[in-house]
């Protein structure tokens, strides 16, 4: 046992002796924390459009004005003046939508005639595009009532009335922060677990280590406690600054947390022994830790929605244990999440660690003989 | 002189290529890396929103809500699981098996028939997911406004109605398909990676083993050594960007509009940018781990997050925004995604590429007095 603690302090002590490298364990996340959270929106608030208003009736003038006093667009708006502006206005992205009103519009409305309406959008950007046209469609549905009603023919007596559970006014960093403190914790853990046996092996001290005493599992043992000592420490720092300052609800219970990415970060450093037992440099080690990074968060969900993915690759997320770790970083952060549910997603954490510490030993063992 | 440097140039890039055949690390990021993007990238990761699952309560079993309910889970755009209680939904927001759900109230009929009242249908959104949860909400109340319009006009005659037509259209990308511009932005990702995270690494190795050093002592300026280490991976770079262009354009079948000559030119210019990074980073981190770590602060996470092909920038707080201004990727990613979608837009990609050599050319000038500074 004393063999075992040792080297988890000789492990403890390269980790963190050099000074420049205890500064980058610990600020970039940080900085990273913060321009993550506000910067991987996909929000859309104040983009510009452009108007082409060629109608000189009354009907084009007041939907000019809905536009214009609409939350997402009246700060910039710019009015176009010859159907020849809108392909530059558009291919030169100075704004992302021109509504086009055509001469006749007014009169068309006027005279009881169904009325067309140009929308253009810039296709390049389809995600903005979409919504941007989500947000023009209700206004021009709205002027539709209102024109309608003002007929006498149409009275809405049904309503949707919306509402957001767990994040009501829908601030997008209340989902990216649960999300961040996961991933940059398993970034973090991947980054020390794969470098410092790479390392090691690189500078020859690595056979030096396996001609002592200390079996195989020993020194492995010591080789994971860095990475998921600094995994959950820093996991927990970001969930505090979430928490106390930036001010996001943690309602699930701390405990079933701090539970969960341990056995998270755990699962993560067996990737990180599993990847560095396959390679012989620290940049192949470090290269192989960013394939395996890569596909993890781009896949996990936290980017795109699994939902939306084929079914190939939503069997492929089974695998990815940052899948199972973001559903109970939200469920407890914002959803109060019961511990039936949580350990129902942490159970395949553990099976992953399993597999891949076993198969690591397996990989050292047959190194040693 | 001239032709000794021409020598020792070549006997440098010499070298470097054979380290760089020699190492699998490089057929990692130069083909695995790229085309696991790009297929993860062109098949898995979506934007598009086609199969939103929501719950449906139906309190109220009148033929009236039932339409509403019916004109949903024929809907292309909703995966609709019915339910006739609420509770039983509750927990499937919670687990995250449904990203919304619609409650008709049991008196959702005989308000609506009672003048004066509107009649209330209640709409649940899972916020823990807040870009589908806005999503669900502008879709089903687009929905049920259709609805309703279309229930107004079957009411009250056919046709004929005083009513704006929208008609929306997508401009280089009819029908939406998010792969095509995510695909093509991506390919800023790839170059950046071969760039700035290979050149980082290989440099940052040959100092923390001392072979810089044994370099620098030989006659070759510390200018033929910079030339010697670009021109491998530039090579390499340029090679990976086709490859992956190929793909893109062939197997994706994302279109491409522009001239392939402005193309190859944005991306040298890129390219010759990235290296320009790595090499900065490298003489000034001289660890690997360090170089590593400096690399995903200030290259690839950038890349990703700040370049807008993801991300809008304009919907960023200004202070992010006022960042990306010195992202020489975002540059490249508005250049990718205007050759590939709309076609050579000279006043743009132009603009881009100036923008990329000034900040690349503060690259190299750092490097450069970095290591001079070295030598003695």
């Amino acid at each position: 046992m004393s063999r075992i603690f040792s080297l988890i302090k000789k492990e403890l002590l390269a980790a963190f002796k050099d000074k420049k490298i205890r500064f980058s364990l610990l600020l970039p996340p940080i900085i990273q924390f913060f321009l993550f959270t506000f910067a991987a929106t996909l929000d859309v608030k104040n983009v510009p459009i452009g108007i082409l208003n060629q109608d000189h009736g009354t009907k084009g003038f007041e939907l000019v004005r809905r536009f214009a006093g609409a939350k997402t667009f009246h700060r910039n708006i710019y009015f176009l003046q010859s159907e020849k502006e809108i392909a530059s206005f558009i291919d030169e992205q100075k704004g992302i939508m021109v509504l086009s009103i055509n001469e006749h519009f007014s009169r068309d409305l006027l005279a009881g005639k169904q009325a067309d309406l140009q929308l253009i959008f810039d296709g390049r950007k389809s995600n903005t595009a979409q919504i941007v046209s989500l947000y023009a469609s209700e206004i021009i549905h709205q002027f539709n009532v209102d024109i309608l009603t003002s007929a006498g023919m149409f009275v809405e007596n049904a309503a949707i009335i919306p509402r957001v559970w767990f994040n009501p006014n829908l601030y997008y960093y209340w989902y990216n922060i649960p999300c961040l403190v996961v991933v940059l914790a398993m970034v973090i853990c991947l980054v020390i677990t794969t470098q410092s046996i790479a390392r090691e092996r690189e500078m020859g001290t690595f056979d030096q280590l396996l001609v002592s005493p200390l079996l195989p599992f020993e020194i492995l043992v010591g080789k994971v406690v860095p990475g998921i000592f600094v995994g959950l420490f820093e996991g927990l720092l970001m969930l505090g600054i979430g928490t106390w300052i930036l001010g996001v609800p943690f309602t699930g219970s701390f405990f079933l947390y701090t539970l969960s990415l341990f056995v998270f970060v755990t699962s993560i450093s067996g990737v990180g022994l599993f990847i560095s037992s396959l390679s012989a440099t620290q940049q192949q080690a470090m290269l192989g830790a960013f394939v395996f990074m890569l596909p993890s968060i781009l896949l996990s969900g936290f980017a795109t929605p699994i939902d939306n993915m084929p079914k190939f690759f939503q069997i492929l997320t089974y695998l990815i244990p940052l899948k199972y770790m973001l559903i109970i970083s939200k469920g407890l952060f914002l959803k109060a999440m019961s511990a039936k549910i949580v350990f129902y997603n942490l159970w395949p954490l553990v099976i992953i660690s399993i597999g891949n510490f076993s198969g690591a030993i397996l990989l050292f063992r047959n190194r040693i003989q | 002189m001239r032709e000794s440097r021409v020598r020792r140039i070549k006997a440098l890039v010499l070298k470097e290529t054979i380290q760089i055949l020699r190492d699998p690390s490089t057929l990692l990021i130069t083909v695995v890396l790229p085309l696991m993007l790009i297929v993860i990238y062109g098949s898995g990761v979506s934007l598009d929103i086609k199969h939103l699952k929501v719950g449906l309560v139906l309190e109220d079993t009148s033929p009236d809500a039932r339409d509403f309910a019916n004109s949903m889970i024929h809907s292309p755009f909703f995966e609709v699981t019915s339910a006739y209680h609420r509770h039983s939904m509750d927990e499937r927001l919670i687990d995250g098996s449904i990203a919304g759900m619609i409650v008709i109230p049991s008196y959702y009929t005989r308000a609506k028939k009672t003048f004066g009242k509107i009649a209330p249908i209640q709409l649940i959104a899972d916020g823990s997911e807040a870009n589908t949860a806005s999503f669900v909400i502008n879709y089903v109340t687009g929905a049920f406004a259709n609805f309703l319009i279309q229930e107004a006009l079957a009411a009250g005659g056919v046709g004929e109605k005083p009513i704006i037509e929208v008609k929306p259209r997508f401009w280089y990308n009819e029908q939406l398909e998010s792969r095509f511009y995510i695909l093509s932005g991506s390919l800023a990702i790839t170059i950046t990676l071969i760039g700035a995270m290979l050149t980082a690494l290989v440099v940052a190795r040959e100092w923390e083993r001392g072979t810089m050093e044994s370099l620098l002592s030989t006659p070759v300026t510390s200018f033929e050594l910079v030339i010697g280490k670009v021109i491998p991976y530039f090579i390499l770079g340029m090679i990976s960007m086709a490859l992956c262009v190929a793909i893109t354009v062939f197997c994706y079948g994302v279109p491409f509009r522009g001239s392939l000559l402005l193309l190859t030119l944005v991306s040298a210019v890129f390219l010759l940018c990235s290296l320009g990074l790595g090499l900065m980073i490298s003489t000034i981190a001289k660890s690997q781990v360090l170089a590593y770590q400096i690399t995903l602060m200030v290259g690839f996470l950038p890349a990703y997050i700040l370049s807008g092909f993801l991300f809008e920038i304009l919907s960023m707080p200004m202070w992010i925004q006022a960042i990306t201004t010195f992202i020489p990727a975002k540059y490249f990613v508005q250049s990718l995604q205007t050759l590939f979608l709309v076609g050579n837009v000279w006043s743009l990609i132009f603009y881009d590429m100036a923008v990329i050599a000034l900040i690349g050319s503060i690259f190299f000038i750092i490097t450069a007095l970095k290591t001079a500074r070295r030598i003695p």
